[in-house]
């Protein structure tokens, strides 16, 4: 029996694992998600990952970035390296692609702000 | 002649953006005024996810939330004016305000029928918090750290100490961690943690930070820059244990002991507080005190999740744009000791009440309990929670449109655990 907590949506419901013959039971999950999430962390834990890449517009150094899809847990670090080598040298709004299919694991990195395509427009 | 508004919200935020919107919709001449070069508020420098999941059933992070409101803000093409504060506010005789707003351009004054107050939330700083020692450089609020670290692009520590287990610390644990810095742990002086359950796993168990709970900074070393930090455990009324004390060499220390709803400019207007909340006291239209004046988001109370601060805003953005002066008669809830607080604090008998919306905290972690709304003997409404955690808010509607007259309105929180 193992006590995890959901992180799928900020409820955080605590769910306990029983391993049994027909598969994973799981008790406490307010939804489906919950056991989807209890199962991959049982598997391959995944993982979003949000942070910064470098710009060089010096009006706005940093440009927000995050991974589309989920990546596995232990390779968080590899991709912070891979998004930490990059610099955004072009006007990039909300959603355009920054990094194609990061550390080959098919997941693109995108801009999650149009601050830079936005600079000089403002209301 | 000056320019005449309808609504003037103040504060660009989520919440100001949504009354914005709401206000405009609903036929109303809206101005927003934000004092910043961009608007969006604390949400753009969240560049975490998990922002929008009950509007939109999506994980967003701040910015592309708050881009979702600013990109429908100006499509509707209501006026803005950015880079500007509201330096003082006062009642026109005729009803409606007179703002002056200082802005490069210079001073302007500006008539308005309501003002909508979105000016969101400060943190609380070292002066509010009792440490002993020099005041070095490296000590920042986690909201400070964040503005750095995701805004400017520096990092403002290689190794630090988190002193306050409330989420912005959680996700700067996180933050910091995914930048190279070393986070060594994080101190909470309650017995219970501040932030969301989820925030304790995604930035501390997986990432290995311990959390430290019923301990406390009580000093700070180092002349020009942060040495170190000592530690010190503490009992149930929050006062170190002598003899506990321990050194941790760091050159940051990260504050996240809370945030307090930025009302100034409410103050100025005489609009009462709650003492709870630190946000103005609100009818179910999240009219404060002073006819005319709404406060939504996190000038009201602090929440957690943006999802509710939105939708605070559109309600006050409806409300302002229909507000016509009616005289009110109204009726404050009374609280029971087990509730935090309850948000709005007061019902307009006057008022259509088919569906107010209600927010509250626990005061403390409970278990099964049930939340009741009496009007004197009256239950008017009840519901049975299984859990209550402070950290999390809670959020209803009900319909108070029979209201019994007279009786005193009253709420409170029930335990239903063990032998009741
Ligand atoms: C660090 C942090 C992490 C968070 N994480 C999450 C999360 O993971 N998920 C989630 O759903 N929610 C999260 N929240 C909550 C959510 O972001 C906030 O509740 C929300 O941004 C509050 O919106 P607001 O519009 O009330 O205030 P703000 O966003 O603070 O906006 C207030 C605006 O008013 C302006 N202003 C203030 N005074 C004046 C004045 N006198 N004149 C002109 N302008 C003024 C300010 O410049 C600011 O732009 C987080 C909050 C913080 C601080
Ligand atoms: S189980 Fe469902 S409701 Fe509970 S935290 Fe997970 S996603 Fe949210």
């Amino acid at each position: 029996m193992e006590q995890l907590v959901c992180i799928v949506c900020p409820r955080g419901c605590t769910m306990t694992l029983n391993d049994t013959p027909d598969g994973l039971s799981v008790t406490g999950n307010a939804c489906p998600r919950g056991k989807a999430f209890a199962i991959a962390e049982t598997t391959q834990p995944m993982r979003t990952l949000c942070t910064t890449a470098a710009t060089a517009f010096p009006a706005a150094p940093v440009l927000p970035v995050r991974v589309r899809g989920e990546i596995p847990k232990d390779r968080i670090f590899d991709v912070m390296a891979a998004i930490n080598a990059v610099t955004v040298d072009f006007p990039a709004a909300r959603g355009d692609v920054i990094l194609e299919n990061v550390c080959g694991l098919g997941v693109d990195v995108i801009a999650t702000s149009s601050l830079l395509s936005e600079e000089g427009e403002r209301p | 002649m000056r320019e005449r508004y309808d609504v003037t919200v103040i504060g660009g935020g989520p919440a100001g953006l949504a009354a914005a919107i709401a206000a405009d919709a609903a036929g109303a001449r809206v101005l927003l005024i934000e004092r910043e070069a961009r608007l969006g508020g604390i949400l753009k420098q969240c560049i975490h996810d998990g922002f929008g999941l009950v509007r939109f059933k999506e994980k967003l992070s701040g910015p592309e939330y708050a881009e979702r409101f600013i990109e429908q803000f100006r499509a509707a093409g209501i006026d803005a004016m950015t880079l500007t504060y509201v330096t003082a506010i006062e009642p026109l005789t005729d009803g409606g305000f007179c703002l002056t707003a200082v802005s490069r351009d210079g001073v302007t004054a500006i008539e308005s029928k309501t003002l909508i107050l979105a000016t969101g939330c400060r943190e609380r700083t070292a002066k509010q918090v009792a440490i002993h020692g020099t005041r070095p450089a490296g000590v920042y609020t986690a909201g400070t750290a964040q503005h750095l670290t995701n805004l400017r692009g520096v990092l403002p520590t290689k190794k630090c100490v988190i002193l306050g287990s409330g989420d912005i610390g959680l996700i700067m644990a996180r933050r910091l961690t995914l930048e190279g810095a070393e986070v060594l742990g994080v101190y909470e002086a309650k017995p219970t943690p501040s932030g969301l359950t989820r925030n304790l796993h995604q930035c501390l168990h997986d990432f290995n930070i311990p959390l430290y709970l019923s301990h406390t900074v009580t000093r700070v070393f180092g002349e020009d820059r942060l040495t170190a930090v000592e530690i010190s455990q503490v009992d149930d009324a929050m006062r170190p244990i002598p003899g506990t004390e321990s050194v941790v060499a760091c050159d940051g220390l990260i504050l996240s002991v809370g945030l307090i709803p930025e009302n100034e400019l409410a103050e100025t207007l005489g609009v009462a507080l709650d003492p709870r909340t630190k946000g103005p006291v609100c009818d179910g239209s999240l009219m404060t005190s002073c006819p005319g004046v709404f406060s939504c988001g996190n000038a009201l109370h602090v929440n957690d999740l943006v999802d509710y601060v939105s939708e605070s805003g559109e309600q006050a953005g409806r409300a302002a744009a229909a507000f016509c002066g009616a005289a009110r008669d109204l009726a404050p809830i009374e609280i029971g000791k087990e509730l935090l607080y309850l948000v709005p604090q007061q019902i307009d008998r006057n008022a259509d009440n088919s569906a107010v919306t209600f927010y509250f905290r626990s005061r403390a972690p409970m278990g099964k309990s049930r939340l009741r709304l009496q009007c004197g003997d009256a239950v008017l409404f009840e519901k049975t929670y299984p859990f209550l955690r402070p950290p999390e808010m809670e959020r209803l509607t009900v319909d108070l449109r029979d209201l019994p007259a007279g009786g005193a309105l009253t709420a409170q929180l029930d335990s239903l655990e063990g032998g009741a």
